[in-house]
């Protein structure tokens, strides 16, 4: 059951350029499941519209959010201090289907921003994990996601790991993997989508795009699908309702 | 008291509705609020055959609202007969039906296959501004919106209500023209066509270039606007324009407004629509308004 409520601020730290790590108590986290998001409320009445942040962790009544500055919304948020309130709304979306990946061998990849939902998805799956995250130059959340699977890094820069992309660092370090569970920009999910097919193996992609409702009435975080979507009655699915985790082979990417 | 409205003939258990494309056909915000405690509810926009609306982003976040460009998306008339207008059967509201098209014949369409259902009121939306056919193009000049009215009021079994546009420059001529056309009732406004560019990414926010602005930021505009037609013609009038709160609901009341909507409010409160309704009662209470006639159209 999703729930709108007061969520309260247990602690926040800054852990990199911009990058925040916000632990937040809230009603609904034990419902919550891997690669889910929850949408922020902003407290400046001149920002409409929530923000829709990925889980990065979940304990018994609270979660965690890793989060990027992108805006003027989650430069409030960063401001967030212990015992502050902030409205939320969660726990939104349908998460990575662990099932589909218990007991194989997996790739989780992570790029930028998109490598926090890897954390959780990480902690709650039983597998042969093999965790790959790109960053541009410098690293958040290395440790914590060592601590979970096999670690392999990408740095645009070479500064850390492979010198590269995600594929790049599979490439070098010769991995193959059952299933592949991905997150982060664009044109990244695109990447790892041709990979999939090229070595016929099933991939689960979360998407992103500008939302409003969050809750799948409103329209605005489409993406196309290859079928007909069963609700839209089009080439569309809601990003926020329907994913944000897609198959793959299900949207066009 | 009483908070029992009437649009048309058709009485609402009390004036707060959803402003058409914020609220789906209601399935959705069913979560959050009880859809039996609103006046009515207000479906997204149904064509004669579904529409893949525009390419995203479809929205973008400006000063105190929105813009979007959804481009109407929608399953088409079929499925929504079959699957949305017997969900909302199930709640004791009323259901008026947002009718979009391309061409007159489109409307036409949508309006005969509603004419045969079980549904309360239509609501004819003329005002897109995201639709490079139709949509707006019937409702910037006072002789289409009086034609279609007329065509559509021929095929109508149930009242209908003509959504008219703010971007025109007299909305009273607009609503004179549906008058004589044979319209039951007017919504207004739709959103505000506006702009809004990306500067680090040198482009615009939202892939149409431009969208409708709605949200708390266009109120003002919406009020003025309710008034004048209000003065203007006899008809029932939905206001609606940035309502998020009790207040600004009155104010479309006392302007005029026999009925309100709240639209992009939904999205930042999904619980805004039921807030108002019960605001509206505590501030009659307060005020020793027996019925809500009394408030409609007050400010003279």
């Amino acid at each position: 059951m999703k729930k709108k409520e007061k969520a309260v601020v247990i602690s926040q730290e800054c852990i990199g350029t911009d990058i925040y790590s916000l632990w937040l108590k809230v009603s609904f986290a034990e419902d919550a499941k891997p690669g889910q998001f929850i949408s922020i409320y902003c407290k400046d009445g001149s920002r409409v519209l929530p923000r829709p942040i990925s889980i990065c962790e979940i304990e018994k009544n609270a979660l965690r959010l890793v989060y990027r500055i992108a805006g003027a919304g989650t430069r409030e948020f960063s401001a967030l201090a212990a015992g502050d309130e902030i409205e939320v709304l969660g726990s939104l979306g349908n998460g990575f289907p662990l099932e589909e990946a218990e007991g194989k061998k997996v790739f989780l990849m992570g790029g930028g921003i998109g490598i926090p939902p890897m954390l959780e998805t990480a902690k709650q799956l039983k597998a042969d994990k093999r965790i790959i995250a790109g960053y541009r130059d410098e690293l958040f959340l290395a440790e914590e996601l060592e601590a979970n699977g096999s670690l392999y890094i990408a740095t645009e820069d070479g500064s850390e790991g492979t010198k590269g992309n995600v594929l790049d660092a599979i490439r070098e370090n010769n991995l193959d993997a059952d299933v592949i569970f991905a997150c982060g920009p664009t044109p990244m999910l695109r990447a790892i989508k041709a990979y999939a097919l090229e070595k016929n193996i099933p991939c689960w992609v979360s998407m992103e795009e500008k939302m409003a409702c969050g809750i799948g009435a409103c329209l605005a975080c489409v993406c196309q699908s290859k079928e007909v979507d069963e609700h839209s009655h089009v080439h569309n699915k809601r990003i926020c309702k329907d994913g944000p985790v897609f198959l793959s082979t299900e949207i066009e990417l | 008291m009483n908070t029992k409205v009437n649009i048309a003939g058709v009485i609402l258990n009390n004036p707060v509705m959803v402003a058409s494309g914020t609220f789906g056909s209601g399935a959705e915000y069913s979560e959050f609020v009880d859809l039996n405690k609103l006046g009515a509810v207000v479906t997204k926009g149904v064509a004669n055959v579904p529409w893949p609306g525009n390419p995203t982003p479809r929205i973008a976040e400006t000063y105190g609202g929105m813009i979007n460009a959804i481009g109407l998306q929608n399953p088409g008339i079929d499925v929504f007969c079959k699957r949305d207008i017997p969900f909302l059967k199930d709640y004791d509201t009323k259901i008026m039906v947002n009718v979009c098209g391309k061409t007159t014949e489109d409307y036409c369409e949508v309006v005969e296959r509603l004419a045969e259902e079980d549904i309360d009121l239509m609501e004819i939306n003329i005002s897109c501004p995201n639709v490079k056919e139709g949509g707006i193009a019937f409702g910037q000049n006072p002789k289409a919106v009086e034609a279609i009215t007329s065509e559509l009021k021929k095929r109508a079994k149930q009242p209908i209500i003509m959504k008219l546009s703010p971007n025109v420059t007299d909305i009273t001529e607009m609503a004179k023209a549906a008058e004589a056309g044979g319209a039951d009732g007017l919504s207004l406004i739709n959103t505000i066509t506006g702009m809004k560019i990306d500067v680090n990414r040198r482009t615009f926010a939202v892939a149409n270039k431009t969208g409708g602005l709605s949200g708390p930021a266009i109120k003002p505009v919406a009020v003025r606007m309710v008034y004048q037609v209000a003065n203007a013609v006899k008809l029932p009038i939905i206001g609606m324009g940035g309502i998020a709160t009790t207040e600004d609901a009155l104010e479309f009341i006392l302007a005029g407004a026999t009925a309100v909507s709240v639209g992009t409010a939904n999205f930042f409160n999904p619980y805004a629509t039921v807030e108002i309704v019960k605001g509206i009662e505590d501030y009659m209470e307060k005020n020793h308004i027996q019925d809500i006639q009394e408030l409609i159209g007050a400010v003279k």
